[in-house]
C-alpha cells in the first residue's frame, strides 16, 4: 500500500473517530454539571458596571 | 487537576483558545487540498499539452487584467447541453499550466474553454472593438483600446522564468528566445520555424489585421484562438478514464 | 524627542524607498502605486515633524469628544466614519455595474470603466472596505468592553486602521489600472498582499494583547468568534496568495499553483472569506450588540459555544461546492457538498440563538428600529444559510451554477445579513462614541430599514428568477433534439430582471443615504424633533370611568 493509501485509511477510520469524539466532548462540555452558573455569569458579564467609556 | 479546572483554562486562556480554533480550521483544508498535490491521478498527463507561447501568455495576462474571468468561464461541465454548446467537457490536464486558473464562476457571457479556432480573427477583432456590432444582444464592454495600444513587450524572458519557478516546464532555449518568439508569432515575415518546433500547434500570423503593429489586440486574439485547441480531447478523455479505472482497481484490497 | 526622531527616520526611509521603486518601476501601475505609498509616507512625515496637532484639528471638525475616557475609542470613531464612507462607495459602484449589465453603453469606452475592472472594485469595496472597517472598529469596541481593559497597543491600533485604509486605496486603484491576480475576492497583487499581512498581524497583536491584559476572568464568546475570524483569514490570505513575482519592481506575479490545485485553493479561500470574514466576524457582532440593544443576555450561552466549534469546524470544508462537475476529483466535490449541507445546522443554531435573545421582549421589534435591523439581518442570515446548502447539492448546483442565482444568493447574505447588522451596529455605536443623548432620528432608521428591506427583496427575487430562467434556457431542448436557445437569446431574456435588480440596488443605496444623513447629524449633535417611534394611543379626555348619570 502506498503512503497515500495508508494515510487515507487512517483518515477515514481512527482519525475520523477521534475528530468526532473531540467534537462531541466540546459540544457536551457546556452542559456538564455545574456549568450553568458559569455560563450565566459569562452571558450577563456584558451588562455589569455599564459606563461605556465614561 | 480536575477536568473542570482544565476546561476553565481553555475558556480563560487566549493562547489555548487560539491554538484549538486554529487546529479546528486547519484540518479541513489539509484533508481536502493536500492530497491533490500528491495523488498521481488528479491530473493525468495528456498528449498535446504544452506551455503557452510568450505571445499567448501576454494575451492571457491581458485577459486577466481586463477581468474577463468575471463573466466568462473556461470550464465545460460534462452535461449534454454544455458539451453540445461548447464542445467536449474540460479535462484537468488542460489547465495544468494555468497560473492562475481561469475556470471562472459566472457565465454572463459564454464559456471560452474551447473558443479557439471557432471564429475568424476578423470576427474577434470586430467583436472586441464593438461587441454589439456582431452580437446584437451582447452586454459585453467594448475593448477598442486594445487595438490602439502597442503591446508592452517588457521582458518576456523574465515572465517565462517566473513561470518556470512555479513549475511550468519551459526550456532554457524557450527562455532565451522568448522575445524573438513573441515577435515572430505575430509576424509571418519573420522566420518562425524554431518557434513552431518548440510549441506544437502554434498559430503564426498577424491577428489584429494590422501587420505593421504588434498591439494588445494581437496578443489577446492569439490567446483566444488557441484556447482548447491543443489536446485531442476524445483520445485524452478515454486515456483519463482508463487511468482513473486503474487507480480504482489498485485501491481494492 | 527621540521617538519623534525615530518615527521621522522610518517615514523618511519609506518615502525614499517608495520613490526609488517608482523611479525604477517596470510598469506604470507599479509606479503609480509606489507614488501613492510615497504620498502616504510624506503625510506621515509631515504629521510627525510639524508642530500642529492635525489629529486634534480633525477631531474638532468631526466633533469627536477628547479622549482619554475609560476606553480608547478614538480609532473606533474613525472606523465608524470609514465604514459609512466605504459603504457608500461600494453600494454606488454596485448600482453602477448593475446598470452596466442592463445598458452596456455605460461602460463608456474607457479601459478604466469597464465592467471587468469595476466589478472587483465593487466586491472589494463592500466586503473588505465596508465590512472590514466594520469588523475592525466593532472588534476594538467589543474587546475593550468585554475585557474591561483599554486597547493593548494604542499606537499599533492606529497603524492597523490607517494601514488598512492604505490597503483599500492600493487595491481599489489597482483594479482600475488593471492590476489583479484574477483570484476572486483576493485580487490585489503580491506587494499589496504583503502589506495586508503586516497590517493583519498588527491587528491580531492588538486584539490578543487586549485579551491578555483583561480584567475579566472569562473571555466572552464574541471574542472567540473575532479571534477565529482573524486567525483563519490570516491562514487563508497567506496560502491563497502564494505567488512568484516576475520582478520586485513590477506588479505582475504568477500563482504558485495551477489548474485543479489552484482552483481548489482559491475556492477554499473564497468560501471561507464568506465563512470567516462575513460570517464568524459578524456573528461576533451579533453576540455582543444584539444582547446589548435588547438589554437581555444571549438566549443560551452554552448553545453559543457549540455554535462556535461546529461552525468553524464545518465551514472550512465547504469550498469545493464552488467547483461541482468541474475537473476537480469527485471525492472532493462530494466532501464539499456533504459538509455544506451539514453547515446548515450550526448556521441555524446561531440564528435561533440570536433571535431567541429577544424572547420575552418581542415588542421591541415594534418599538426599537435598531432591534428591527438586527432581527431582519438574522432573518436574512437564516434564509441565505438555507439557500446556500441547498445550492451546494450537486443536482441543484448543476442548474444554479454560472447563473445569476448565485449572485442573488450572495446578495441576500451580503445586503441582508452583513449590511443590516452593520447598520444596526453603526446606529448603536454613533451616539455612544460621540457622547450624544440619542441618534439624530429614530424615524430615519425606520426609513432606512424599509428602503433596504424592499431593495433586497427586489434584488434577491429578480436574480433568482434570472438565474433559474437562464439555467433552464441553457439546457432547453426542442422536439427536434436540438438546443432551443442561442447564448445571446438567454442574455436578452435577462434584461428586465437586470432592470429590477438595479431598482432594488437603488432602494438599498437610498436607505444608506438616509443613514449617512442620520449619522452625520448625530455626530454634529443635532436632535430631530420627532414623535417617538411607538406610543400606545392615549387620550386623557377618554381616560376616565364611565360615571352613571342619575336619571332626572
Amino acid at each position: 500500500m502506498s503512503l497515500y493509501d495508508t494515510l487515507r485509511h487512517f483518515a477515514d477510520s481512527y482519525a475520523l473517530l477521534a475528530m468526532f469524539a473531540a467534537f462531541v466532548v466540546l459540544c457536551a462540555w457546556p452542559f456538564r454539571p455545574g456549568a450553568r452558573h458559569r455560563s450565566d455569569e459569562a452571558a450577563t458579564m456584558i451588562f455589569k458596571d455599564e459606563t461605556d467609556g465614561e | 487537576m480536575s477536568m473542570a479546572e482544565k476546561h476553565k483554562k481553555l475558556e480563560r486562556n487566549v493562547t489555548l483558545l487560539a491554538v484549538a480554533a486554529f487546529a479546528t480550521v486547519a484540518i479541513g483544508g489539509i484533508v481536502e487540498i493536500a492530497p491533490l498535490f500528491w495523488i498521481d491521478n488528479t491530473i493525468e498527463k495528456v498528449e498535446g499539452m504544452r506551455p503557452y507561447t510568450p505571445l499567448e501568455q501576454a494575451g492571457r495576462d491581458i485577459y486577466i487584467r481586463e477581468g474577463c474571468y468575471v463573466c466568462h468561464s473556461q470550464m465545460i461541465r460534462p452535461f449534454r447541453d454544455e458539451v453540445e454548446r461548447y464542445g467536449h467537457y474540460s479535462l484537468a490536464a488542460e489547465s495544468m499550466y494555468d497560473h492562475p486558473f481561469q475556470w471562472g464562476s459566472k457565465r454572463t457571457g459564454p464559456d471560452l474553454a474551447r473558443v479557439g479556432a471557432r471564429y475568424s480573427d476578423e470576427w474577434h477583432v470586430q467583436h472586441l472593438i464593438d461587441p454589439r456590432s456582431m452580437v446584437r444582444e451582447s452586454v459585453m464592454p467594448p475593448y477598442a483600446f486594445l487595438k490602439e495600444k502597442d503591446l508592452e513587450i517588457g521582458d518576456p524572458a523574465a515572465t517565462l522564468t517566473a513561470l518556470t519557478h512555479v513549475g511550468v516546464p519551459y526550456s532554457d532555449r524557450d527562455i532565451d528566445m522568448a522575445e524573438a518568439d513573441l515577435k515572430a508569432q505575430a509576424n509571418p515575415d519573420l522566420d518562425a520555424d524554431d518557434l513552431a518546433e518548440r510549441y506544437p500547434k502554434v498559430q503564426i500570423r498577424d491577428f489584429d489585421g494590422d501587420p505593421k503593429r504588434l498591439t494588445e489586440m494581437d496578443a489577446l486574439v492569439a490567446y483566444l484562438q488557441m484556447l482548447g485547441t491543443l489536446v485531442d480531447v476524445e483520445g485524452a478523455a478515454a486515456q483519463e478514464e482508463l487511468a482513473a479505472h486503474d487507480v480504482e482497481r489498485e485501491a481494492r484490497p | 524627542m527621540e521617538r519623534v526622531l525615530a518615527r521621522t527616520g522610518i517615514w523618511f526611509a519609506i518615502l525614499l524607498l517608495a520613490f526609488v521603486a517608482a523611479a525604477f518601476a517596470r510598469d506604470g501601475g507599479y509606479a503609480i502605486h509606489m507614488g501613492i505609498i510615497a504620498i502616504a509616507a510624506l503625510i506621515g512625515l509631515w504629521v510627525t515633524i510639524s508642530r500642529q496637532d492635525y489629529g486634534a484639528i480633525a477631531r474638532g471638525i468631526l466633533r469627536m469628544p477628547a479622549d482619554p475616557s475609560r476606553y480608547d475609542d478614538e480609532v473606533i470613531r474613525w472606523g465608524v466614519i470609514a465604514t459609512v464612507f466605504w459603504g457608500m462607495a461600494g453600494f454606488l459602484a454596485g448600482l453602477y455595474i448593475a446598470l452596466q449589465l442592463a445598458y452596456p453603453v455605460l461602460n463608456l469606452g474607457f479601459e478604466y470603466t469597464t465592467f471587468g475592472r469595476l466589478r472587483p472594485l465593487h466586491t472589494s469595496a463592500v466586503i473588505f472596505a465596508f465590512g472590514g472597517n466594520a469588523l475592525i472598529a466593532s472588534s476594538f469596541y467589543v474587546v475593550q468592553r468585554t475585557c474591561r481593559a483599554r486597547l493593548a497597543f494604542p499606537g499599533l491600533a492606529r497603524f492597523v486602521f490607517w494601514g488598512y485604509q492604505l490597503f483599500i486605496v492600493l487595491a481599489a486603484t489597482g483594479y482600475l489600472l488593471g492590476i489583479t491576480q484574477s483570484r476572486e475576492y483576493a485580487e490585489p497583487e503580491w506587494y499589496v498582499d504583503l502589506w495586508l499581512t503586516i497590517v493583519w498581524v498588527a491587528y491580531i497583536a492588538v486584539f490578543v494583547g487586549t485579551i491578555v491584559k483583561r480584567a475579566e476572568p472569562h473571555i466572552y464568546v464574541a471574542n472567540w468568534f473575532y479571534l477565529a475570524f482573524m486567525l483563519t483569514i490570516a491562514m487563508l490570505h497567506i496560502v491563497n496568495n502564494l505567488a512568484i513575482p516576475v520582478s520586485l519592481l513590477g506588479t505582475k506575479s504568477y500563482s504558485a499553483f495551477s489548474g485543479v490545485q489552484d482552483a481548489l485553493t482559491q475556492w477554499w479561500y473564497g468560501h471561507n472569506a464568506v465563512g470567516f470574514f462575513l460570517t464568524a466576524g459578524f456573528l461576533a457582532m451579533m453576540y455582543y450588540f444584539v444582547p446589548k440593544q435588547a438589554e437581555r443576555p444571549v438566549y443560551s450561552y452554552r448553545l453559543s459555544i457549540i455554535h462556535f466549534w461546529s461552525l468553524i469546524f464545518l465551514y472550512i470544508w465547504a469550498g469545493p461546492h464552488h467547483l461541482h462537475y468541474t475537473a476537480l476529483p469527485d471525492w472532493a466535490q462530494t466532501l464539499g457538498m456533504v459538509f455544506s449541507v451539514m453547515l446548515w445546522m450550526p448556521s441555524w443554531g446561531g440564528m435561533i440563538n440570536g433571535l431567541m435573545t429577544l424572547n420575552g421582549a418581542w415588542d421591541k421589534i415594534r418599538t426599537d428600529p435598531i432591534i428591527r435591523m438586527f432581527v431582519i439581518s438574522l432573518a436574512f442570515y437564516g434564509m441565505s444559510t438555507f439557500e446556500g446548502p441547498m445550492m451546494s447539492v450537486k443536482s441543484v448546483n448543476s442548474l444554479s451554477h454560472y447563473t445569476d442565482w448565485t449572485i442573488g444568493h450572495v446578495h441576500s447574505g451580503a445586503l441582508g445579513w452583513n449590511g443590516m447588522i452593520t447598520f444596526g451596529v453603526i446606529y448603536y455605536l454613533t451616539p455612544r462614541l460621540w457622547n450624544r443623548e440619542r441618534l439624530f432620528s429614530l424615524r430615519m432608521v425606520n426609513w432606512h430599514f424599509w428602503l433596504a428591506t424592499i431593495g433586497i427583496v427586489f434584488y434577491a427575487a429578480s436574480m433568482w428568477v434570472a438565474g433559474v430562467t437562464q439555467g433552464l434556457m441553457w439546457r432547453e431542448y426542442g422536439a427536434d433534439g436540438y438546443l432551443v436557445n442561442s447564448f445571446a437569446e438567454t442574455v436578452a431574456a435577462l434584461h428586465p430582471m437586470y432592470l429590477l435588480r438595479a431598482f432594488g440596488g437603488l432602494l438599498y443605496l437610498s436607505g444608506a443615504v438616509v443613514m449617512v444623513v442620520n449619522v452625520w447629524r448625530t455626530i454634529a449633535g443635532h436632535l430631530r424633533d420627532e414623535a417617538p417611534m411607538s406610543d400606545a394611543a392615549y387620550d386623557p379626555a377618554k381616560d376616565r370611568p364611565i360615571v352613571a348619570v342619575p336619571a332626572e
